[in-house]
Order: C-alpha cells, then sequence, then structure tokens
C-alpha cells in the first residue's frame, strides 16, 4: 500500500492537467467527473493509507517514500519525498475528505459559471499543492506546496477576475503573503546553514544538537518561520489579506480560507514543534499573538454585516486559538482544534454560500431574516456549526476549544490571561455567531420582492455535502475528549510519537492529580457559561428587543464605527507601508532608471555606435590601407617578441 | 610513445581519409568535364565526405606516426577532421540550391572545395611545420578561387583578388617564420623543437622569437585575429554565401587547429605567448564586436561576428593547457552548428531575386516563413551565446577555463563583449519579426537540401545545448598524441 503514497497528492494533480490543458473543451459532466474523481481517489487512498498507518506500531507509525532526488549541488541534496506519520495523515484525511466534499459542493455552486473548467482545474491543482505542502518530508518542498497553495489562492481569489474588487483582493493576498515567505525563507536559510539539510528527520534530530536552547539563533529562525506562518495563516500582522479574500466563490473561501490553506501555517509550526520548544521566546510571542488576533478579530466579527466577512474574521479568530494553543506548546491541541474548526467552519462557509445562492448573490445580513423556513437544511446544518463554533457542550469544537483553554491556563508556557483572553473570544465567538444565525434566518423577512420570489433550497449535490459536515461537526470532537471526562483522548495519543521531540506534556492532565482535575472543571463550567450568556444577549439583542440594539449602537457609536471600520488597519497600513512604497517605488522609476540607468545604458549604448562608427573608417576597401595596418602589427609583434 | 622507428615508415594507413577526400576530388574533376554528368557531383562529394568521416571516426584511439615523422595522427587531429569534414557537408546541403539559382552549380566547385578540405585535414594531421604550411596551401589556394566564383558579381571578383592578395602577404610572413625556427633550430619538427627549446632559446633568441611571432601572424591571419583581420569583412561580404559559410567555420576551425598545436604544444615555453594572446583576445573580440554594431548588411554582420567569435576562442589560447584545448574544441563544434544555421539561413534568403541579405530584407519574414524565422531566432540566441542553446555552453566552459586559471579581466571583458554582441544578433531577431515590410514581402521558398542543413544545424544547437556532456568528454579526450 505504502508504495502508493505519492499518487495522493498525484491525482489532483492529473486532474489539474487534463482539465487546465483541455480548458473548456470537455463537456461539464466530464470535467466533474475528473474534478472530483481525483480527488475520491486520493481520499480513498489516504483512508487506506491511514488505517495502514494505524495497524503499525505505535514508535513506528512513519511511512516514507522518496521518488526522486531534486537538487544535488555540493553538499546541498533535496528529495522529491513524501512522509505520511500520524500529523501528516491527519492533515491528509482534512485535505482530501473536507475538499472532496466542497468538489462535490462546487459542482452546484458553480453550475451556471461559463468558468467552470477553469474553477475546477485550479481547485484539482489547489489540492495537489496542499497535499504536497503536508505530505512533503523536506522543507523545501513543503515551501513549494506553501508557494503553489499562495498561487492557487491567489488564482481562485481572483476568478471573477472581470470585477475589480476580486482581482484587487487577488494581489493584496498574494503581495501580503509575500512578505511572510520572506521570513518563512530566511528561517530556512538559518536552519539549513546550521544544520546542513532541509530534511525534516534530520533537522528534528539535529536542532538540540546544534542550536542553543533559548539561544538568538534558534529564536530568530522559529520567529522567521512564525512570520511565514502570519502571513499564510492570517495572524497580526498580516492578517489583513483574509477577509478581503471573501471576493472569491464561496467554495472557495471554504476549502481555501477556512479548512485548508490557512493552517498551513499551525500545521508547518507543529511539523516544526521539536525547534519551537527550543525557543520558549518565540514560543511566547506565538502564544501573544495568537491570543490578541482571537480577541482582536473576533470584535471586528461582532460588527460586520457581510455575512462572509463575519465569517471571514471568525476564521482570524480561530486561527489565532490554533497558534495560542501552539504557544503554550500545546501542538496537538493545535492540530485538533485545526481539525474540527475545518469541520465546521467549511459547513458555515457552504451554508453561507447556500444561503447567497438562494438569495440571488445577497450577502449583506441587514437584508436577508426568516429563511429558516426557505431553507430548512441550511438552517439545520448551519446551526449545528453554530452550536459546535459556540463551543456548546458535546459538539466538535467544545472539546477542541476546552482543550486549548485548559492548556492555556495549566502548560509550562500558559498564563492565566491567555485563558481569560481565550474565554473571551469564546464568548464573543458565541455573540456574533448568534447574532448571524438571528440576523439571517429569523426576523422579518427584509429582502426585495424579487428576491423573495427566487428563493430556494440549494440543490441535493449542496445540500448532501452540509448535512455530512454536519454530522462531523457533530462528533468530530469525540476522539480528543478531555481526561476528566474519564476516557482516553485519542487524537492527542495519535499525535503522541511525533510530538514526542517537542517533550509535550502528553499525559500532563492525567499525572497533575486531583486538584488540578477540579480546577480544569471549574474553567470548563466558567467559559460555558459565559458562553450561555453572550448566546442569551445575541438573543436578547437580535430577536427579542431590537430597538435595544439600535439604542445601544447609538450609545456606543464611537466604538461601533471603529469596529465597523475594522480598527481602520488597512488605513494604517495603506499610510504607513503602501504609500510609501509606491513613492518610493515611483522615484526609483522616474529618477533612477529612466535618468540615471537609462541614461547610462543609451549612453553606453550611444559610445559604442560611435566607436563602431569611428572604426569603420578603418574597413576603407582598400587594399592598401590593409595591407598598412596587417603591415603594422607585423611591425608591433616581432618587436614586442624580440625585444620584449 | 611513439615508436621512431615505425615514425620513420610509410604507413598510409594513417592518412586514409586524406587519400579518400583527394580521390573524390579527382573524381568530381572528372565528372566536371562532361556537362551530363556534372550535375552528380554534388552527390559524389556527399558520398566522398561520408566515407572521409566514416575513416576518420575508425581512426580515434589509434595514435601514430609516420612518413618520417611528417604526419602524426591523434585524437586531437581527428576531432579536427571530423569537424571540417561535418562543415563540409552542412555546406553541401547548404549551398545546393543557392548555386543553382545563381547558375554556380558546377563540378568545379566541389571539386575545389574538397582540396580546400584536404589542406585543412594535412594541417590537422602533422606536426610538421613544412606539412603545416603545405596544407595551409592546400587549403587555401582553392578559397581564393572559390571567394571569386561568382564572375558576373564584381563584389565576387574583388573578394577573391582581396583575399588572394592578403593570403600571399601573409603566407610570406608564415614561410619567413619557419625559416627562422629551421635557422634558430636546424629542424621544422615541433616534437624535436619541444625536446630541444632551452638549448635553441639559450643559444638564437632572436631568431626564434622573431619565428614564433611570424608564425602566430600566419596562422593568425587564417582565423582573422584583429590587426590581420582586414580581409574578412569584404571576403565575406563579397563571396558567394555558400562558400562565406564555408569560409566562416572549416578555415577557421583549421587554422585553430595548427594555432593549438603550434603554441599549446609546440611553444608552451614561450612564456610572454600567454601575454600577447591576451592582448590578441581582448583586440579580435573588442574591435569584431564594435565593428559589428552598425552594419547594416547581415553577411557583413556575421563576418564581424566571426571575428568576435575567433577572439573568444583565442582566450582558450591565453589559458593554455588541457582543459582549455577541450574548451576551444567544443566552442569550434558549437561554433560551426550555429554558425552555419545563421549562414544557412542567410543562403536560403538570398535564392529570393533581388537579396543582397541587407537588413531591411529581413522585415515580415515572421509571417511569411514563421518557422524559418524561429530557426533563424535560434541561431542567434546560440551567437549570442543565451541558454540553452549550446552557445551558453560553449562559453561557459571557455570562461570558466580562464576563470580557473585566474584570468579574471579577461573574463570580464569576455563577458562585457558578448553581452554587447546581443545587440546585434537581437536585432536580427527583431527585424525580422516585429519590423513590418514595405509592400508586400517575398516568402523565401524551401528545398529539401536547405531543411537537411538547417535541421542538422538546429538539433545540434539546441540537442549540444541541453545534452552537452557527450561532446566535452569527446572534447577532453581529443589529447595531443605527442609525449
Amino acid at each position: 500500500m505504502s508504495e502508493y503514497l505519492f499518487l495522493i497528492p498525484l491525482l489532483p494533480l492529473i486532474g489539474f492537467l487534463i482539465n487546465g490543458l483541455l480548458l473548456g473543451r470537455l463537456p461539464r459532466p466530464v470535467i466533474t467527473i475528473i474534478a472530483c474523481g481525483s480527488v475520491a481517489l486520493s481520499l480513498i487512498l489516504s483512508v487506506m493509507l491511514f488505517v495502514e498507518l494505524k495497524s503499525l506500531p505505535v514508535d513506528s507509525r512513519v511511512i516514507e517514500q522518496t521518488l526522486l532526488p531534486w537538487i544535488s549541488s555540493g553538499d546541498f541534496s533535496v528529495n522529491i519525498g513524501f512522509l505520511l506519520d500520524p500529523l501528516s495523515a491527519v492533515m491528509i484525511l482534512v485535505v482530501t475528505g473536507v475538499g472532496f466534499l466542497i468538489h462535490v459542493y462546487s459542482v452546484g455552486y458553480m453550475a451556471h459559471d461559463p468558468g467552470y473548467g477553469r474553477f475546477f482545474a485550479y481547485l484539482n491543482l489547489f489540492t495537489f499543492a496542499m497535499l504536497t505542502l503536508v505530505l512533503a518530508d523536506n522543507y523545501l518542498l513543503m515551501f513549494v506546496g506553501w508557494e503553489g497553495v499562495g498561487l492557487c489562492s491567489y488564482l481562485l481569489i481572483g476568478f471573477w477576475y472581470h470585477k475589480k474588487s476580486a482581482s484587487d483582493a487577488g494581489k493584496k493576498a498574494f503581495i501580503v503573503n509575500r512578505i511572510g515567505d520572506f521570513g518563512f525563507l530566511i528561517g530556512l536559510f538559518i536552519i539549513f546553514w546550521n544544520v546542513g539539510s532541509l530534511e525534516f528527520d534530520v533537522v528534528m534530530k539535529q536542532a538540540p544538537l546544534v542550536f542553543a536552547a533559548g539561544g538568538a539563533l534558534i529564536t530568530t529562525a522559529c520567529l522567521m518561520l512564525f512570520l511565514g506562518a502570519t502571513g499564510k495563516s492570517a495572524q497580526i500582522p498580516l492578517y489583513v489579506w483574509l477577509p478581503d479574500a471573501m471576493e472569491g466563490p464561496t467554495p472557495v473561501s471554504a476549502l481555501i480560507h477556512a479548512a485548508t490553506m490557512v493552517t498551513a501555517g499551525v500545521y508547518m509550526i507543529a511539523r516544526s514543534s521539536s525547534l519551537f520548544v527550543l525557543a520558549p521566546d518565540a514560543l511566547m510571542v506565538i502564544a501573544i499573538i495568537g491570543a490578541c488576533t482571537a480577541l482582536f478579530a473576533a470584535t471586528i466579527g461582532l460588527a460586520q454585516n457581510d455575512i462572509k466577512r463575519v465569517l471571514a474574521y471568525s476564521t482570524v479568530s480561530q486561527l489565532g486559538y490554533m497558534f495560542l494553543a501552539c504557544g503554550v506548546a500545546a501542538f496537538s491541541a493545535g492540530i485538533f482544534h485545526l481539525m474540527t474548526h475545518a469541520f465546521f467552519k467549511a459547513l458555515l462557509f457552504l451554508g453561507a454560500g447556500s444561503v447567497i445562492h438562494a438569495m440571488s448573490d445577497e450577502q449583506d445580513m441587514r437584508n436577508m431574516g426568516g429563511l429558516k423556513k426557505h431553507l430548512p437544511i441550511t438552517f439545520m446544518t448551519m446551526f449545528v456549526a453554530t452550536l459546535a463554533i459556540s463551543g456548546i457542550p458535546g459538539f466538535s469544537g467544545f472539546f477542541s476549544k476546552d482543550e486549548i483553554l485548559w492548556k492555556a491556563f495549566s502548560s509550562d508556557h500558559g498564563h492565566v490571561i491567555f485563558w481569560v483572553i481565550g474565554v473571551a473570544t469564546a464568548g464573543l465567538t458565541a455573540f456574533y455567531m448568534f447574532r448571524l444565525i438571528y440576523l439571517t434566518f429569523y426576523g422579518n423577512e427584509r429582502m426585495s420582492d424579487e428576491a423573495k420570489h427566487h428563493l430556494h433550497e440549494s440543490p441535493k449535490s449542496m445540500t448532501v455535502p452540509l448535512m455530512v459536515l454536519a454530522v462531523l461537526s457533530l462528533v468530530g470532537g469525540l476522539v480528543g475528549m478531555p481526561h476528566i471526562f474519564g476516557v482516553t483522548n485519542y487524537f492527542e495519543e495519535w499525535l503522541g510519537p511525533v510530538m514526542a521531540g517537542a517533550h509535550e506534556p502528553v499525559s500532563h492532565a492525567l499525572a497533575s492529580g486531583g486538584g488540578d482535575a477540579s480546577m480544569e472543571w471549574l474553567l470548563m463550567g466558567l467559559s460555558v457559561a459565559l458562553v450561555a450568556v453572550c448566546i442569551f444577549l445575541a438573543y436578547y439583542f437580535y430577536r427579542k428587543n431590537l430597538k435595544a440594539t439600535t439604542s445601544l449602537a447609538e450609545k456606543l457609536s464611537g466604538l461601533r464605527t471603529l469596529l465597523v471600520n475594522k480598527y481602520y488597519v488597512d488605513e494604517v497600513y495603506g499610510a504607513l507601508v503602501v504609500r510609501p512604497t509606491v513613492y518610493f517605488s515611483v522615484f526609483l522609476w522616474k529618477i533612477i532608471d529612466v535618468i540615471v540607468i537609462d541614461g547610462c545604458i543609451n549612453g553606453m549604448a550611444r559610445l559604442g555606435g560611435d566607436i563602431s562608427d569611428t572604426l569603420r573608417h578603418s574597413q576603407s576597401g582598400r587594399l592598401r590601407n590593409y595591407a598598412t595596418i596587417f603591415a603594422a602589427g607585423v611591425v608591433v609583434l616581432v618587436a614586442y617578441f624580440v625585444f620584449g | 610513445m611513439i615508436d621512431y622507428v615505425s615514425a620513420l615508415s610509410i604507413d598510409f594507413g594513417l592518412i586514409v581519409p586524406e587519400i579518400t577526400v583527394l580521390v573524390t576530388s579527382f573524381v568530381v574533376m572528372m565528372l566536371a568535364c562532361s556537362k551530363k554528368v556534372s550535375s552528380w557531383s554534388s552527390t559524389v562529394t556527399l558520398v566522398g565526405y561520408v566515407l572521409a568521416l566514416w575513416f576518420t571516426t575508425r581512426q580515434w584511439g589509434h595514435q601514430g606516426s609516420g612518413f618520417a615523422d611528417m604526419v602524426t595522427c591523434d585524437n586531437f587531429g581527428i576531432v579536427f577532421k571530423a569537424i571540417f569534414i561535418v562543415a563540409s557537408i552542412i555546406v553541401v546541403f547548404l549551398g545546393h540550391r543557392y548555386l543553382r539559382v545563381k547558375g554556380l552549380h558546377r563540378g568545379e566547385y566541389y571539386a575545389l572545395m574538397l582540396v580546400s578540405t584536404l589542406g585543412m585535414m594535412v594541417m590537422a594531421n602533422s606536426s610538421d611545420l613544412i606539412v603545416l604550411f603545405l596544407g595551409l596551401e592546400i587549403m587555401s589556394v582553392p578559397l581564393y578561387v572559390m571567394a571569386g566564383m561568382y564572375r558576373r558579381s564584381l563584389e565576387s571578383n574583388e573578394a577573391g583578388i582581396k583575399y588572394f592578395f592578403m593570403g600571399a602577404f601573409s603566407t610570406a610572413f608564415l614561410l619567413l617564420g619557419i625559416a627562422f625556427i629551421f635557422g634558430a633550430s636546424g629542424t621544422t619538427n615541433l616534437r624535436s623543437i619541444v625536446t630541444d627549446f632551452s638549448y635553441i632559446a639559450n643559444s638564437f633568441p632572436v631568431y626564434l622569437y622573431a619565428g614564433v611571432a611570424l608564425i602566430l601572424i600566419g596562422f593568425g591571419f587564417k582565423v582573422g585575429t584583429v590587426p590581420f583581420h582586414t580581409w574578412v569583412p569584404d571576403v565575406y561580404q563579397g563571396a558567394p554565401t555558400p562558400v562565406t559559410a564555408f569560409f566562416s567555420v572549416a578555415p577557421k576551425a583549421a587554422g585553430f587547429a595548427a594555432l593549438l598545436r603550434v603554441f599549446v604544444y609546440g611553444f608552451s615555453e614561450v612564456t610572454i605567448l600567454s601575454d600577447v594572446f591576451w592582448v590578441l583576445a581582448v583586440l579580435t573580440m573588442t574591435v569584431g564586436n564594435l565593428l559589428a554594431l552598425r552594419q547594416d548588411n547581415v553577411k557583413r554582420m556575421l563576418a564581424y561576428s566571426s571575428i568576435s567569435h575567433a577572439g573568444y576562442i583565442l582566450v582558450a589560447l591565453v589559458v593554455g593547457g588541457a582543459d582549455a584545448v577541450a574548451a576551444a574544441i567544443f566552442y569550434l563544434v558549437a561554433y560551426t552548428m550555429f554558425n552555419l544555421g545563421g549562414f544557412g539561413v542567410v543562403t536560403l534568403l538570398e535564392t529570393r531575386s533581388g537579396c543582397k541579405s541587407e537588413f531591411n530584407e529581413l522585415r515580415g519574414l515572421s509571417k511569411t516563413n514563421p518557422y524559418l524565422t524561429a530557426t533563424l531566432a535560434l541561431f542567434m540566441f546560440a551567437l549570442s551565446g543565451f541558454p540553452p542553446t549550446v552557445g551558453f555552453i560553449g562559453k561557459f566552459y571557455i570562461f570558466s577555463a580562464a576563470m580557473q586559471s585566474g584570468f579574471v579581466w579577461l573574463t570580464v571583458i569576455g563577458v562585457m563583449n558578448s553581452f554587447v554582441s546581443v545587440y546585434y544578433y537581437l536585432r536580427v531577431i527583431k527585424t525580422s519579426f516585429f519590423d513590418e515590410a514595405e509592400g508586400t514581402p517575398v516568402p523565401a521558398v524551401l528545398s529539401p537540401t536547405i531543411i537537411i542543413a538547417l535541421v542538422i544545424t538546429a538539433v545540434g544547437t539546441l540537442g549540444l545545448g541541453l545534452f552537452p556532456q557527450q561532446l566535452l568528454q569527446l572534447s577532453q579526450a581529443a589529447i595531443f598524441g605527442m609525449p
């Protein structure tokens, strides 16, 4: 079985090549079969390999496959090789599983789009790049996937390229990501410079020997890797591209900008956990950035009216949770939340897509309302996802979020402030999600008559993926229940061998006796209570007493304006970074390039031409002149030889 | 080691390829007497060349010496003989239709070409100065005639006369140089000179060094070294284009074969040679490139371009040593491919009536002959040294050999020169792709023979650029067969 590992990324690539090269020449059913079929095959293979991996003894759960040597230059050699271990197994299941559902969903969602073939080609290419990213056995191949998903993200955000806002958003995503990639590359250079290899295997084993724990070098390397992660995973300060990325088709938002690509940063840090535990300072930075992003984005989410933007800020906020987990060295908790988040956030986006589809492309929640009876399946599934993301006990989000909160409090790297911020964010999350539900599905129908006329539940191809994801959102958390429930945390145990190098306190909660357990119960109870209060507040303001909302908004109009305008971060970046860059570029162009460089080049060219014209006179065509030049040469040469 | 007893013996096995070419030339000359069979001459010539090439390749690895040590058969000479023959074969294909169109398709042309090739092979096959001189003359005399073959064209006549006069002028110096060396050493055999070098240098330094200088001038003239290059543009432009193509490659390669053997092997202990070649290389590439910049005629531009390429190869003579010789051989093979390709396209375009290879005539070519223009562009990229063509690899080996021996400034000047050359090569591409023709452009008509020539050269240019390893190994194995 393991020899087929390479097929998992390869199949979507083949799908991309077929659909991409025969762009638009194939009938739509064929495009559909190739696109969805290739991902379905990858999914089946992933499941089979997962089963095989699981059958291996715990300590040797690694399947490696080296395809071919890629670069070999002096001491530097890199292979194209894949690595399947418990961590990448989780990732490929999420990527191919959620990816396949979203492919199917897109068949219905994109049915009327003229760019159908192109869309699926890009989607396949993305799946290939993402699988390469998570399966790579070295940093360089991972970087190829990393850049590949960035490219696909750019292509798909700007999918409707005739819309200026869409192509602008694509560019913004690309440019902001480049800043992060720069950091990633610097990190890789530092690692390679000191370790002499980019293979995960070698790097993780050598790192503790090569780097002084807590030293400046490893801290810089880790912070640079983290800078890469902030770009890809939309953390402060590079989160600004993600809300704009909502210009892309909604399945793209669900797949790339919620479930998979944006979590690449979390995956990368978890993959490098052995490095990060050597740099406690870097871990603290990650935890602080993660916590701040979580809270910050959640507050912006409170005041957004575009249904997709609410979800976008929610994604940024949830990614913050994952980084908080990584920052307190609870890497498997981060990956656990990554997985559950992939389920419920993909579901939320797809549900939003279903709403937008039904509403004839309306995205403003102020023009919705009362959709519950028109879109019963969409409502039910989205409601499940909302319960999950809010952390209602029993749903998947509850387990993963609770684990992060507990680790934020109890881990060696944790602090009570992290817990406070985390819980506050959980409350805000519950509030804005229920606000979304009430504004969209309850209350008066505020849409125009024409839109109301068109209201319809989405086709089966869209609702079935919703239902599957709803089930996953419901039960997906059961694999990682906390120890205080008296059960095994299968998820943590599964990832244990990968994180072993990180010295993660796997059995921390178990070992830490009764006092801690009662503390854990207490904290859990507090966060659930806060969530309940926030849900009630949302109910009060957006269902029960809408007037109170208006008067509250008036009272807090300053804060409200600040939130609606997203803290003016885009404007600040514009003034501090973008405009100075543009001015500097204009200076370089008009002065340095046009006058200095072009001037020099043109001057050189003119000089060359003039010399050429002068020399041409020597070529008079007269034999006697030729002979004279010849004879002069003879005299000089012979003289030099004889007397020199 | 060469066995001295056998070195004195008469061993015709050493000169089978030469004999083949000679016999073929006689046959072709006889065919030319009768109008009925004279059209066979090109076919017979090809057969002769292919046979000679076959015999040449059979000699690979069998080193030997004979005819009173006048003939030295070694891998170095064998590679060069193969270069001459392959170049000649391509030229036969390339000129066939042109000669018919211009009314020049006569047996004499092929006979002259064969005799000239014979001269080159004699040059490559010898380590005796007198035999080298003999080969040079056998090569040159037919070339004078070939340059002036197009009797109805004034330029062609002028080319023949100029080449003859300048050639005779330079030969005088070469012969004088050989006489000086003989005077100083009592021998014309390079092996003996190498053996007794310190004695000769101590006894008769003036004669020795003057002789070396004069021999350098004689061969430098043939490869178009500045300041002995003045004949090149006029002769290249005036001669019939297939003849120019032949000039630009085969005699130049023969000249370099002689230069490499005499100076890298024979006079390797003359220390100032490196400095002299340094100056000559820089002068040759710079003057060639600068003069090519403002030409309006493609043939004349290619003439100057061939001067500058000679400059790049001279870098190998500055460096000396086995690696540099291998780099020079590699470059000559590469140059044979893309330069003949470039001339092939020019030849083809000249078969259109009233065309004189002016730059203007290239306008709108990509509209009428898109594939031909793409091929032309490939050759121009190779000439300017772009990857992935063999032009890049060739320059890379030459310059990396120079860098390894510490000739940093020479490399810098060489790279700068190759940078300047991009201007005039790309001008060809720009004119043929982007400039609109005045009036309706006349499409060029392709013939099967020219297609064969262009396919060989294009495949060589691109294929050797992508897979240079085999040729590089071959060049490295092409060592002097002398102790």
